[in-house]
């Protein structure tokens, strides 16, 4: 059975404890990680400057080369994963054993990783404006108007608190590397595969080690790194996220309440967008931030409604090794049971339909876990509670608003795709700070351009921009 | 919560720990066991000396009861008790065996008073302490000692290598203040071994309620303050060498002292016993390895880990050493109490040796008497070892029914 050590800025650390990864339908052990605790990361996290001292002593340039170098390997090279050797394929039937989505998947956000590690020239361009890199590197620097602009480096390291179950997040982390700063990072205990593999494969491709921590362990663990790291990102629930809202050394990732909102100029067109909003919804199997999880429409929501649950409905389960399974177990069958008890309690409230009830039982409990098919409800207000919600399966609400009460009424939302053309609406749309991202036009909620920032620019996190004035000095000449 | 307040004391003993043998295992003793912390143990006790150990016990316990249940010198709970059993103790209790006609002990008599009704009056009119445990919310459990801690400590320090805990040295007790056994005991300790005991203030129970509350930076600054006290006093020429405390502050005492660019071994501290809560294996490599500067040979800097409980007192280990995985194994102090690992739905039958179940703890000193209490702890049963030829318990961690339910805080 294949372990996987901790790593502490590059060395392996043969933990004693170990915690097993289990295959989540057959209740196998596909692995066991060493664990450590949280004041292991404190003691770690004193050495953290020779992270980024590390990284400063290869030049921007060759940094995302050897980023480029890494992105290749992650996709296509066997590389030393804790105590083997991990194939592509090894890696795609691991993660869909523990996560319990189809390997296609896995593939998916595999290639995401990878294209977005194989540009990121391009995407450190378009993060820093045309800047050049040199800048950030030396902490100052000429703009090209013969301006002196300056960015400080506001940490050694970038800390991540990493889900569990959603292969898709890496994304976010990936850039610090050419940034040179160096990544401390705690895997979800059933998604360690993702960062070991992609800091295997910077190291491989000549990344020093020393700029790496991966730290598999409990809770304290995770607050460490976040009490620990001048700058850190932590992906959870709502819950978490009101927890560090307003901390500037956290970013927070949760539930993206992402959406689909109908204009009225083109509602009656509706079912030119259904592919659209089907694959908004069922992308991932439901689970990523980005997929859809409302509707929006001031009529033929009905319509809609029927239209979603007749083409998700009828989805059946199949074999995560299947190419068409687009369905995800639930690894814990409780979470799946407690899931649908919500759902169960949404759709009991006056003015909510379930759209897919006559598509057979949404629940289906396996011996050791579950899965919840697509449902797709109609809410005749956005009063109603389950307009606000977001599970982690297919699920969506349409949602009956007028739109002149659409933007007032639809809260935070990740990803608002506005199917309109009308300008004052877009207008509107467009200074709607509750609106992260911003799709006009007919874009599925999951396709992101990476040239743009994802929930806030990873520059204007790492760094600070300020004030440095340079007059030359006259030194004497030592004799 | 009785368990907040584990002090289970590892006395430290001759490490025998040598090459790899066949298990020399009697299966007519040890019947079916599971997997043991070390495979080819040479500390394994001799038939002989748990023959021996068994009839000591028994005879123990025989006194015992006719002591607690004597008319003449029982304390007035127990023998408004022995009215309600269906048996006669006095006569039906010959040995350990019969402690299990009893029912099971329920800690939950230990909360209110009067107090004095713990008391035997074969000791009454000694002066006497109380002290108590849980008490973050409703009232506390309490426990009358008269001289208990003062033996269970002073048979501990019997088994302090002087090389590591010199005497005549001060010591630091870093831990909780307030009603507590740990705050006396440990001065005591300090004391009969000829130092004088420097405390700081810290109660646990407002600790638990921060954590409850969620006042995350609140816990974060009391531990802070804790820690400060630690550190001025460590800094204030006072030739502490040894101290007691709590895996959690010795991190943060360790991480405190990084931050101001010393460390534990730098400022003079060569033995430290820590206790009050969970250690595991990892932890102690860690502590060991990283915040004290490597083994105590090389770092000399020596750190016991403990495990203990108000109601039982102190129990003895076997060395934890990296040759085996620092695994703990705690052994009670027999006879004056007695440590089984019971099956989870079955509290009368002992689980195999290395098979994990509950714990179940026995106390029975001249002030106090448990005939089994169920621990909020589990763990493996191990082999009885040379120096305390009875049963052990290693692995020790909460009982996975309550697990999720109970605090620890930094103590």
């Amino acid at each position: 059975m294949l372990t996987i050590n901790p790593i502490r800025w590059g060395k392996q650390y043969k933990s004693l404890e170990y915690q097993d990864v289990f295959h989540f339908d057959t209740g196998e052990s596909i692995a066991r990680i060493g664990q450590v605790n949280g004041s292991m990361v404190q003691m770690d996290m004193r050495k953290a400057d020779n992270a980024r001292k590390a990284l400063r002593s290869i030049p921007t340039q060759e940094l995302i080369e050897r980023c480029k170098k890494a992105a290749y390997m992650f996709e296509h090279e066997t590389l030393p994963v804790g105590d083997g050797l991990q194939t592509v394929d090894d890696f795609i039937h691991q993660q869909s054993a523990s996560t319990g989505l189809p390997e296609h998947m896995c593939r998916n956000n595999m290639q995401k990783n990878c294209f977005v590690l194989s540009n990121i020239d391009k995407i450190l361009d378009a993060l820093t404006r045309g800047l050049d890199l040199e800048i950030f590197a030396r902490g100052y620097g000429e703009e090209n108007r013969n301006v002196t602009v300056s960015f400080q480096c506001q940490t050694p390291v970038l800390g991540a608190v990493l889900p569990n179950n959603s292969p898709g997040v890496h994304t976010l982390w990936l850039p610090a590397v050419p940034l040179q700063v160096g990544l401390v990072l705690k895997p979800g205990s059933q998604e360690p595969w993702t960062p070991y593999r992609m800091i295997s494969a910077y190291i491989e491709a000549g990344i020093p080690a020393e700029a790496f921590c991966l730290y598999p362990g409990g809770h304290d663990v995770g607050s460490t790194i976040l009490g620990k790291c001048s700058r850190s990102m932590i992906f959870g629930s709502a819950q978490t996220v009101d927890q560090y809202s307003g901390n500037p050394r956290v970013q927070a990732h949760g539930p993206g309440f992402s959406k689909i909102l109908i204009g009225d100029d083109v509602v009656d067109q509706w079912e030119d967008y259904l592919d659209l909003m089907v694959e908004s919804v069922l992308s991932n199997s439901g689970r990523s931030c980005i997929n859809c999880s409302g509707i929006w429409a001031s009529r033929h929501t009905k319509e809609i409604g029927e239209a979603l649950a007749s083409r998700m409905g009828g989805i059946d389960i199949l074999p995560p090794s299947n190419p068409k399974a687009a369905l995800a177990a639930f690894t814990n069958a409780q979470m799946a049971k407690g899931t649908w008890a919500m759902v169960q309690q949404d759709l009991a409230e006056s003015g909510v339909v379930n759209m897919t009830a006559s598509y057979g039982e949404r629940l289906v409990e396996r011996e050791r876990c579950a899965y919840l098919k697509p449902v797709v409800v109609t809410a005749d207000s956005p009063q109603r509670a389950v307009a606000m919600k977001e599970y982690m399966f297919p699920f969506v609400s349409v949602v009956k608003c007028e739109q002149k009460n659409m933007i007032k009424s639809i809260g935070s939302t990740l990803v608002g795709t506005a199917l309109t053309a009308d300008d004052e609406w877009i207008d509107e749309l467009t200074n709607a700070t509750h609106i992260d991202r911003l799709n006009i036009g007919a874009m599925p909620t999951n396709r992101l351009n990476w040239l743009q920032p994802h929930e806030g620019n990873l520059i204007d996190f790492l760094f600070r921009s300020r004030a440095v004035q340079i007059v030359p000095m006259r030194v004497a000449q030592a004799v | 919560m009785l368990a907040e307040l584990k002090i289970w004391l590892q006395c430290t003993v001759e490490s025998s720990f040598q090459g790899s043998a066949t298990f020399p295992i009697n299966p007519q003793i040890y019947p079916p066991y599971g997997s043991m912390t070390v495979s080819t143990p040479t500390w394994l006790a001799s038939n002989d000396q748990i023959a021996d150990a068994k009839h000591a016990l028994d005879k123990h316990t025989y006194e015992s009861v006719q002591w607690h249940f004597h008319d003449s010198t029982g304390s007035p709970f127990w023998l408004e008790q022995k009215a309600s059993l269906k048996f006669d103790p006095l006569k039906d209790v010959k040995g350990f065996d019969d402690l299990k006609k009893f029912p099971e002990f329920e800690d939950d008599c230990l909360r209110g008073g009067p107090i004095e009704r713990w008391i035997p009056k074969g000791l009454l009119g000694k002066p006497t302490y109380v002290f108590e445990t849980g008490g973050t919310t409703g009232i506390p459990k309490s426990r009358m000692v008269i001289d208990d801690f003062r033996i269970d400590y002073e048979n501990f320090s019997e088994t302090l290598p002087d090389h590591y805990f010199p005497k005549g040295s001060n010591w630091l007790m870093l831990g909780p203040s307030g009603p507590r056994r740990l705050r006396l005991a440990i001065e005591h300790l300090c004391q009969v071994r000829g130092g004088i005991c420097f405390c700081i203030d810290l109660d646990p129970r407002w600790v638990v309620k921060l954590i409850k509350k969620g006042w995350m930076e609140h816990l974060e600054e009391y531990k802070k303050h804790c820690i400060d006290q630690a550190i001025t006093i460590l800094t204030a020429n006072h030739n502490i060498k040894c101290m007691f405390t709590t895996p959690k502050l010795l991190e943060s005492l360790a991480s405190g002292l990084a931050e101001k660019g010393t460390s534990i071994q730098e400022l003079g501290i060569t033995g430290i016993f820590s206790g009050g809560t969970e250690f595991t294996p990892q932890w102690t490599r860690f502590c060991v390895e990283e915040l004290l500067g490597g083994p105590a040979e090389e770092s000399g800097v020596y750190m016991t880990p403990t495990y203990g409980n108000t109601l039982m007192g102190l129990a003895c280990s076997r060395p934890v050493t990296s040759d085996d995985d620092y695994t703990i194994a705690y052994y009670a102090p027999q006879p004056r109490a007695v440590v089984e690992v019971v099956d989870f739905d079955d509290h009368t039958k002992i689980v195999g040796h290395g098979e994990t179940g509950r714990v179940k703890l026995y106390t029975m000193t001249k002030e106090f008497f448990v005939p089994g209490f169920l621990e909020r702890d589990e763990g493996e049963r191990e082999l009885p070892f040379d120096k305390y030829p009875w049963d052990g318990v290693s692995g020790v961690r909460p009982y996975r029914g309550f697990a999720s339910t109970t605090t620890v805080g930094v103590y």
